[in-house]
């Protein structure tokens, strides 16, 4: 079923592209298609029948337990009983676990490091790949996997990089999941040693409850936000091992204050690890580098 | 809107439990949805009202039980109701505690027909 209204599209309206693949166009109308999820309307919300309390009212067909219900079974049949009870004890999110867990096997097996770069739109997380992968290719393998909604955009700037890059387009969906990053990996076929970078869908909301199987979740906020972002968001810097506290060249002309912004994080995350870069100037991106080396490195071993 | 995610797999695992079963109708179903788990109620009821649809669940009850969130203090053990991951302990004041309970996001149980 479709993620994003319900309907019985089995990918869910979500794409998977290399840049330069011809269009795929997801017929998937939402508004004025074949099915009409606005004036669709049945109160599931007020409907309210008994099942407790054995009263047992079907809507317009009503019986009784004692009704005649003779069409050639054994007597003693209860057709309708009052209902039986299954206790299914099961975590919600334990098909997207178990499926992460899986794509988290497969990246150990080929010894790739997989991290999960998570922010609001806007950032900086695509220019922060960018110049990653433009200073650091020589030395380490890098593939990508882009998560927007729509467009090809994120995708052709990392192909312009000259690393092997897919895009994922979720469609009208909020995040990447595990099953999205498990197709993403079957054709995107990253090499045994390389360092998979995933770009999640600009939110800091939705991707925090979908593990995709990475090594390292990396949240990446900008100064242009508010430093309050960590107490706002508590859900994505808990879960998170790295934070990127990135476009620092801009801090003379904002009032983001980084100190608080820390203090506010290791409250929620004692042990989130922090880095001051500007993508754009490449300010403190030194110390990064060493992390990803460091990281690749000991993933070796 | 993650909610929608998460209703469509609650529909997936309810009925695949359901017909293990040989059920042939869900008429209620349990979820326990902790104040920490990332998943907003209100959000998660109009999910369903939507995932159900065409399903066994179709006209089910959909009874969504929150947990409150408390956590026990690293320093010295008292256990207390938090609202979010910032609280500190009302004996001590360290802010350094774990989560205890609160991030549930569990389907408990099921009546079939």
């Amino acid at each position: 079923m479709c993620g994003t209204c319900g309907c019985s599209d089995q990918e869910g309206g979500v794409t998977i592209r290399r840049p330069g693949d011809p269009d795929h166009i997801h017929h998937h109308q939402h508004s004025d298609g074949g099915h009409d999820h606005g004036s669709h309307s049945h109160g599931h919300g007020s409907h309210s029948h008994g099942h407790g309390s054995h009263s047992h009212n079907h809507g317009s067909h009503s019986h009784g337990h004692d009704h005649h219900h003779d069409e050639g079974q054994p007597a003693g049949h209860t057709h309708h009983d009052a209902g039986r009870e299954i206790r299914v004890e099961q975590d919600i999110l334990s098909r997207n676990n178990l499926l992460a867990e899986r794509n988290r096997g497969y990246l150990e097996a080929k010894n790739i490091t997989g991290l999960n770069f998570v922010s609001s739109p806007g950032a900086g997380k695509t220019t922060l790949l960018e110049l990653t992968i433009r200073t650091l290719k020589a030395d380490l393998d890098f593939y990508v996997i882009e998560g927007d909604q729509q467009s090809m955009n994120d995708a052709d700037r990392i192909d312009a990089t000259g690393v092997p890059v897919i895009q994922i387009n979720t469609g009208s969906g909020c995040h990447l999941d595990a099953s999205m990053v498990n197709r993403g990996l079957r054709q995107l076929d990253p090499a045994s040693g390389s360092i998979l970078l995933i770009e999640n869908v600009g939110n800091l909301v939705c991707p925090a409850l979908f593990d995709l199987g990475e090594h390292r979740t990396i949240v990446i906020i900008s100064v242009t936000e508010g430093d309050d972002k960590p107490v706002k968001y508590p859900t994505i810097f808990r879960n998170a091992d790295i934070c990127i506290v990135n476009k620092i060249d801009l801090l003379p002309y904002v009032s983001f204050d980084v100190a608080k912004t820390r203090e506010y994080a290791q409250r929620i995350n004692p042990h989130l690890q922090f880095f001051e870069t500007s993508a754009t100037t490449g300010e403190g991106m030194e110390e990064w580098y060493e992390w990803l080396k460091a990281e690749r490195t000991n993933s070796r071993s | 809107m993650h909610e929608l995610s998460i209703a469509i797999d609650i529909v997936d695992i309810a009925t695949r439990e359901a017909a293990k079963e040989n059920a042939t109708k869900i008429n209620k179903v349990d979820i326990e949805v902790g104040t920490l788990s990332g998943v907003v109620i209100e959000a998660l009821e109009t999910a369903m009202t939507e995932a159900i649809r065409d399903t066994m669940l179709e006209g089910s009850h959909i009874s969504i039980h929150e947990i409150p969130a408390m956590a026990r203090c690293k320093v010295c053990r008292h256990e207390f109701k938090i609202d979010d991951w910032l609280a500190l302990c009302p004996e001590c004041g360290s802010p350094e505690n774990e989560v205890i309970q609160g991030r549930e996001l569990r389907l408990k149980t099921l009546e079939v027909t």
